[in-house]
């Protein structure tokens, strides 16, 4: 009995069926709960099927090519393509910055990189209600800000007039130029729809420029001292340093905060759903959005589907461009 | 000073009180009374007619069901950690250390699940959870959440497992210790760190979950905070500002203080693995 209780385990520690066995509970979790569902996506997206039940009759294609002739679908796509390329650009530079004054040691750090870290670390959907009240059209702090003199008994400065003087003029381009702010009729920062896109580009570079701050921390930390000591021997310094020597190095795990942030802006739903609902007049929609508007207000489960796997494909690039990096890494 | 140190200042100095704004401003909101805050006249940056007061406070935990939402919150993210672990933990181990190159292959395809985002399956799975009965019960949500913490959890323990030298548990295995005697004995001890960078994590994505908890669950008793504020307390033309600024802040500070203090593996759950 004892010999064969051995034998037992000594069956049961054999990697072959061990291994296996401590890692399928896992697997089995994961196909059930994002293999099934994504298979069911896409089933759901070839049909004509409605929230009262999971089937409907097999439609083919129809309901991409359905959702595609809607203008708000191209409106939802143009925008998630804008606020995902812009909201990252502006986290690359920032955290760029902020990454390479970080890196050194310097008192109050600890401090410091906790006021930076809280937008990644809130909820986001608590976070956006705190926008709400930033951005709201009464009581909005940025307007305040704008609108009064802000260094009271000290010279008359008023920041809406600064800004009325460097871009409301005829030679910026329409993007950048701006109507002139009136303090008695203030920016509608969430019922205007350009101001309403800038403000959600705004807050998810506000919440992602922390994510790639760390990351690019990590890189930076990780490069070793030779190589610094090389450069300043080549004479190296400042920009022509950070041109050949940092960038080419810091490269891959810049891509990879990048890519995280591609896909944490482009398939966010939180942010415009709290903030503006897709409004003014659908002018801030996301594909997300437009799919929830859809598929769960509108009941349309089927195309609701097609629109969210839209961005299937996307997706499936930044993955790969990711086990690309990592391969190219661990090569070098 | 140094130079050098004068120049991180002057650079992080200026994002730090960008970023930590909008927080200095809910906390400064949620401290204001009424006549203080709906004053268009007032300076908003100082405190003036019956501020600061508590009062926004109090009306947030007597009056609405926001205890409710918080312990909800607590229940699912209990749960699902604990379901988490006991995925991940071995799930973790074993891609570590027992299989060869098809278990590299096996965690890089659990990480790419990661990838694929609430927003792609909440349709479906907002039909199997009315087909099960699911529909405004926690159960929905401690179901759902692990398909996005199993992930991340497994691919951070790998990392993580491949830090503890293996040869302790050889000598652990020589001394006469089964593999399961080592495994609890001398790994899971060292990787106290690891489990509980598991747990803040698991435990930050529930509180941030928003999409499926707005889909799953649409009475206010059962829903977690991060759905609750923004629908139960932003309803109709009465908008209680200051109640809803202490309930965004409320969950935010200690989350990020946790976040804060676990910096480091976060990191390497995110770049290390595969770019170490």
């Amino acid at each position: 009995m004892a010999s064969s209780g051995r034998r037992w385990q000594d069956t049961f520690e054999e990697r072959r069926f061990l291994a296996p066995l401590l890692i399928a509970p896992a697997v089995v979790f994961i196909v059930l709960l994002v293999g099934t569902p994504l298979v069911l996506a896409i089933y759901l997206s070839l049909t004509d099927a409605t929230a009262g039940s999971l089937s409907g009759e097999f439609v083919g294609l129809r309901n991409y090519l359905d959702v595609w002739d809607d203008e708000n679908f191209r409106r939802a796509l143009k925008n998630t393509i804008i606020f995902t390329i812009v909201s990252q650009a502006i986290v690359l530079v920032c955290a760029g910055f902020l990454a390479h004054a970080l890196v050194r040691n310097f008192r109050g750090k600890w401090l410091l990189r906790f006021f930076i870290l809280l937008p990644w670390a809130a909820p986001v959907a608590l976070s956006t209600v705190g926008f709400l009240w930033i951005f709201h059209s009464l009581y909005s702090v940025v307007n305040w800000t704008l609108t009064h003199d802000i260094f009271p008994g000290g010279p008359a400065f008023y920041p809406y007039r600064a800004i009325n003087w460097a871009f409301a003029r005829d030679f910026w381009p329409g993007a950048i130029q701006i109507s002139p702010i009136e303090p008695i009729d203030p920016p509608q920062w969430l019922g205007e729809p350009h101001l309403a896109m800038a403000a959600i580009i705004l807050i998810h570079a506000w919440r992602i420029i922390p994510f790639a701050t760390v990351i690019f921390i990590a890189g930076l930390a990780s490069m070793p001292p030779e190589i610094d000591d090389a450069a300043k021997v080549d004479g190296a310094t400042g920009l022509r340093k950070f041109w050949y020597v940092t960038f080419p190095l810091q490269l891959p795990i810049a891509l990879v905060a990048l890519l995280f942030g591609i896909v944490f802006t482009a398939t966010d739903i939180t942010v415009v759903q709290v903030l503006t609902q897709g409004g003014p007049f659908n002018s801030t929609q996301i594909l997300t959005t437009w799919a929830y508007a859809t598929g769960i207000n509108g009941a349309a489960l089927g195309e609701g589907a097609a629109i969210s796997l839209y961005l299937l494909p996307p997706l499936a690039i930044v993955a790969i461009l990711m086990l690309w990096v990592a391969r190219k890494v661990e090569v070098t | 000073m140094r130079r050098e140190s004068l120049l991180s200042y002057l650079i992080v100095g200026p994002f730090a009180i960008v970023l930590a704004f909008p927080f200095y401003w809910m906390l400064m909101t949620s401290l204001r009374s009424d006549n203080d805050l709906y004053d268009i006249q007032q300076v908003p940056f100082k405190f003036n007619a019956d501020s600061p007061t508590i009062n926004n406070y109090k009306f947030l935990f007597q009056e609405t069901d926001y205890l409710q939402w918080l312990g909800n919150t607590v229940i699912v993210g209990v749960v699902v950690v604990g379901i988490t672990l006991v995925l991940a933990l071995p799930a973790g181990y074993a891609l570590a250390r027992l299989s060869g190159r098809w278990g590299q292959s096996v965690g890089v395809g659990i990480f790419l699940t990661y990838l694929v985002p609430p927003t792609l399956l909440f349709l479906p799975l907002s039909r199997v959870v009315s087909d099960l009965n699911l529909n405004d019960r926690l159960w929905s949500l401690i179901l759902v959440y692990p398909s996005f913490t199993v992930p991340f959890s497994t691919w951070l323990l790998m990392g993580f497992f491949k830090t503890i030298p293996p040869e302790l548990e050889d000598a652990a295995l020589v001394d006469g210790a089964s593999r399961l005697g080592a495994l609890t004995r001398v790994v899971f001890p060292l990787s106290i760190p690891g489990i509980l960078t598991v747990v803040i994590f698991s435990f930050s994505l529930v509180f941030n979950e928003f999409i499926y908890a707005l889909t799953f669950i649409s009475n206010s008793e059962t829903r977690t905070v991060s759905s609750a504020v923004p629908t139960e307390l932003i309803r109709g033309d009465v908008f209680y500002w200051g109640a809803l600024m202490a309930a965004t802040l409320i969950p935010a500070v200690p989350l990020a203080l946790l976040y804060n203090a676990f910096l480091n593996r976060f990191i390497a759950g995110f770049t290390g693995g595969a770019f170490r």
